[in-house]
């Protein structure tokens, strides 16, 4: 078996390379997702995404406007529930995102010829990654590096101590409507490979990783991408040579990368994933 | 300890007081009864206040008032313009499991205005000197969840003061906090307020805090007393402001207040 013998094809090497940059994008934007305690929204984010990619299949729409602007009538949506005040923003995610997710499924049952692009979308796929979707993908990336970047020392204060920031001159509200976009911009990027039902295990496996590896908010910052990109990676060459969706072996990878570190840094590392979302 | 009213307040003699803060006629309620009614206080340049009262009183309600971080239902808070104010939460409130370094921690402080991710030459040399200052060189690496008690509300003091600020607000800083760490804090305040920084703080601690400043406002919804521990500290007042019986004793030269439960039987 040659296991680089995949790399012949064109569809394979766009999709590595989307996987490449899918994994390291969830892995940083993933450090402000679990800091933050944010998991249940990507997740629920996601499942919105995915009614709005039914839709777009089933009426030939792009899929980027399509689904785009699905997940921002959820989000839009999310935050009107919640502000009600009667029920919590969790709820809110759970009964909105699970909706549009529900109809999604309605449409693969009712539309047969939807359905492949639909599985596509549910478990990741990388037959259908075009050049179109690695400018996508490498978009996504830059404008994440560039807005942490430029953003670093207020998100981070933002995400650390949200009163004191606010008192101390930081536009906590424009901060986190900021990482909103930015996961929102991420799952509609990635999901094509990594699948709707995956990606929010993307955005937060990396990340938890790099904090069993160290205790400095910078190196979880380098750390957590670099394993969602060598996960990717890894796990994209394995989907073609056991022809299961990438999605799920990407996401073996990093499942079996935190059970390594996770038993290789002990307490300390126990410790510290332990303490994620308990302050 | 020593009581700050013995100390020389350089700024209150030779020049009259100017406001940073004027708190005028403030009520405020989060979407029900009122937390804080008709409040009236006045914090000047170089002042040390202590308000204290029970828990749900609208202590932390006042305090953030006054760093501006919620509005009045009714009334004003008018602060000096360009006002610089440092806020240090109560360390019960810190996420120590948060992936950060107490450099890290000093450095949040900095202008706004920094883009840069990474601390220039000055950056770390200001910082250098702040946990210097406090007691805290050759711990700018270590994560905050591996120091002391009295470490640890000191890096959170050091993150205040990187600010320089004209006003420091506290929560509650000798809460939870050990014996030895509530003398190393108070002297802290005390030798910031001796250097003619202003000092705002809520307590709980009558005895190892409140009784030590120069000013204390009681509030229990509304301002029930406002002076010095002298005139400010006695039976009528605190039974209006704890809404039960204590007494106050003087032992060498020191107030000290105490419950009273067999006046109530």
């Amino acid at each position: 078996m040659n296991l680089f013998e995949p790399f012949q094809f064109a569809f394979f090497r766009n999709g590595i390379i989307v996987a490449v940059l899918a994994g390291a994008i969830c892995g940083l934007i993933g450090v402000y997702v679990v800091l933050r305690q944010m998991s249940y929204i990507g997740h629920g984010l996601s499942h919105s995404i995915f009614g709005g990619a039914a839709a777009s299949a089933v009426l030939s729409v792009n899929f980027y406007l399509g689904a785009g602007l699905w997940g921002l009538l959820s989000a839009l949506m999310i935050g009107r529930v919640a502000r009600r005040g009667k029920i919590g923003s969790d709820a809110a995610i759970g009964v909105i995102t699970t909706a549009s997710f529900a109809m999604g499924l309605a449409l693969s049952n009712l539309f047969g010829q939807a359905k492949r692009s639909i599985d596509a979308v549910l478990f990741g796929s990388i037959l259908g990654v075009g050049g179109t979707d690695v400018l996508a993908v490498l978009g996504a990336g830059v404008l994440s590096v560039v807005v942490i970047y430029a953003c670093y020392r207020h998100l981070l204060f933002a995400t650390f101590d949200p009163e004191v920031a606010n008192v101390s001159g930081v536009n906590v509200a424009r901060m986190e409507a900021l990482l909103m976009l930015m996961l929102a911009i991420t799952i509609l990027f990635t999901m094509k490979v990594m699948g709707v039902l995956l990606i929010s295990a993307m955005l937060v496996t990396p990340a938890a990783t790099a904090r069993m590896m160290t205790n400095s908010f910078a190196r979880m910052l380098t750390i957590a991408p670099i394993i969602g990109a060598l996960c990717g990676f890894t796990g994209m060459l394995v989907s073609y040579h056991i022809d299961v969706s990438p999605g799920a072996t990407i996401i073996l990878m990093a499942s079996t990368v935190f059970l390594g570190v996770f038993t290789v840094t002990g307490s300390r590392g126990r410790r510290n994933v332990a303490g994620l979302g308990h302050h | 300890m020593t009581s700050l009213d013995d100390r020389t307040d350089a700024a209150a003699i030779t020049s009259p007081a100017r406001a940073l803060v004027e708190v005028d006629g403030v009520s405020h309620s989060y979407s029900g009864p009122l937390v804080l009614d008709h409040i009236h206080l006045s914090i000047d340049a170089g002042s040390f206040l202590g308000v204290i009262g029970p828990s749900g009183s609208g202590k932390t309600t006042l305090l953030r008032l006054i760093l501006g971080s919620l509005s009045p239902t009714n009334g004003t808070v008018k602060r000096e313009p360009n006002l610089r104010v440092a806020y240090v939460p109560q360390v019960e409130t810190v996420n120590w499991n948060f992936p950060i370094t107490v450099s890290e921690v000093v450095l949040m402080s900095r202008s706004p205005s920094m883009r840069r991710p990474w601390a220039t030459a000055s950056e770390r040399r200001d910082v250098s000197e702040v946990l210097e200052q406090l007691g805290l060189d050759g711990l700018g690496n270590r994560h905050i969840r591996e120091l002391s008690g009295g470490q640890q509300q000191r890096v959170f003091l050091a993150r205040a003061l990187h600010r320089k600020p004209d006003l420091l607000v506290l929560d509650e800083p000798t809460s939870g906090v050990d014996v030895r760490t509530r003398h190393e804090v108070v002297h802290l305040l005390t030798d910031l307020h001796r250097d003619g920084m202003a000092v705002v703080l809520t307590t709980h601690d009558i005895n190892g805090l409140a009784t030590h400043l120069p000013r204390i406002a009681c509030v229990n919804r509304e301002l029930i007393a406002l002076g010095s521990p002298r005139d400010v500290l006695t039976p009528q007042v605190l039974e209006r402001t704890y809404g039960a019986p204590m007494e106050v004793l003087e032992h060498g030269g020191l107030l000290l207040v105490t419950d009273s439960p067999l006046a109530t039987s």
